[in-house]
């Protein structure tokens, strides 16, 4: 030890010495670093798909992400049953590219303050996102477009901060989750992450919903046939939406 | 199109639909004459198609003694269209897709109660569709075909073999979303 000592001071001036136990140095703070991660991953990882312990008695601040089309027509349908004094504010997200789910959004809130006599600005706000990848576009541009994308669901999610997230594919959620994910990680928001997979996946998950599965990032998955809960076992069968 | 309702009693419309999309194949299936020789010979009086963004002209006939046929590209009223009709022939896409003119045609067409029929369009790459109909299909809630077969479904078919749709329910999912987050059961 005294001996590794003297020749650290003897090599002082030797500037190839000492980076390499700054790199030593750096190296196992590195490792450190990593690990705690890791731990922290894991630990997102393990809670997030345990339900909360205790009663909830605050109302939660929900994203809906609507897919378009037959997604967001299976969302609404749950939006239909879910207790709005619990979920709320609701923030609904939709692809810029698609103008009918918003609208679509936008007439549920508007009967839902007429039915309460409140205003829907404190309810519920309606916002566009980039997608990451529009149908048939190259994979070559689809880098440069979902690079965008991501530093637009960054954006949103800073300004939400959502306590709840209800999505049902396609792709237009996952940069949205993965960010989610990521505050979860660090500490910034825990958001419970419900994702509910289309009534038009039968035998296999779709390319979202089989993302949020493996890498856990949804805490509960929820699919509409039995054959698709036979195949992926922590997934949640709950029977048809539509 | 004068679509009034019980203008004549023994009015029965195939209406064909492609949604927002193309499927030039089932246009033309639909439009060949064995086809339409078929429906004319099960009873069926008028053929009306929504072709979409395809490209492939179905031929327009005023009927008379035959199947009168008629053909649009897109429509708002997609499901007065439906509700008129007593078969619906439609692409699978109307399951879901990226659909927003006539979102979920196939499950409207269910909860309608009429007689459908849907056909898979194979010559596309995620074709996650076909799952789905098919899983109505060995449901009896349907019939599930392809362009070149769809002629032989329509010849074979018992109408009256199909089960009524029973639509989903969202409670389930709600239900357990409270729980999870320690919301109290109603």
């Amino acid at each position: 030890m005294i001996g590794y000592f003297k020749l650290l001071m003897m090599d002082k001036g030797n500037g190839c010495s000492f980076s390499g136990v700054v790199s030593t140095g750096t190296f196992s703070c590195a490792i450190v670093v990593v690990t705690l991660i890791l731990l922290r991953i894991l630990y997102v990882m393990y809670w997030g798909s345990r339900p909360f312990g205790g009663k909830a008695t605050k109302p939660v601040s929900t994203l809906i992400v609507l897919g378009s089309g037959g997604h967001t027509a299976e969302m609404l349908n749950l939006l239909a049953v879910i207790q709005k004094d619990r979920f709320t504010p609701r923030f609904y997200v939709a692809a810029a590219t698609d103008n009918m789910s918003l609208q679509k959004a936008q007439l549920l809130e508007n009967s839902l303050a007429e039915e309460n006599g409140t205003r829907v600005p404190d309810t519920a706000q309606f916002m566009q996102i980039y997608r990451s990848r529009e149908v048939g576009q190259s994979y070559i541009t689809s880098i440069w477009t979902t690079l965008i994308a991501m530093a637009h669901a960054l954006w949103l999610m800073i300004k939400i901060r959502p306590q709840v997230i209800l999505c049902n594919g396609p792709g237009t959620c996952i940069p949205l989750c993965a960010i989610a994910f990521l505050f979860k990680i660090l500490g910034i928001r825990w958001s419970s992450i419900f994702y509910v997979e289309s009534i038009a996946r039968v035998r296999r998950l779709s390319l979202s919903g089989l993302l949020l599965y493996k890498l856990r990032m949804a805490d509960q998955l929820f699919v509409q046939w039995p054959q698709l809960h036979g195949k992926y076992p922590r997934a949640t069968y709950v029977g048809r939406l539509m | 199109m004068g679509d009034h309702e019980g203008d004549d009693r023994t009015r029965r419309v195939v209406f064909v639909t492609v949604g927002t999309t193309s499927f030039d194949a089932l246009v033309k299936a639909v439009d060949s004459l064995t086809f339409k020789q078929e429906l004319a010979s099960k009873g069926y009086t008028h053929l009306l198609i929504q072709m979409g963004r395809g490209s492939y002209v179905p031929t327009k006939s005023e009927g008379g003694n035959s199947l009168a046929v008629d053909y649009f590209t897109f429509s708002s009223s997609i499901a007065d269209h439906l509700k008129s009709a007593s078969l619906v022939i439609s692409h699978a896409e109307n399951l879901v897709g990226n659909n927003e003119l006539n979102m979920s045609t196939i499950f409207e067409t269910l909860r309608l109660g009429k007689r459908l029929i849907v056909v898979v369009n194979e010559d596309l790459m995620d074709n996650h569709q076909s799952e789905l109909a098919e899983e109505l299909a060995d449901r009896k809630h349907l019939y599930c075909a392809r362009p070149q077969t769809l002629h032989q479904t329509v010849a074979d078919m018992d109408l009256n073999s199909l089960l009524p749709y029973i639509p989903g329910d969202a409670t389930p999912v709600a239900k357990l979303i409270n729980r999870f987050l320690g919301f109290p059961d109603d």
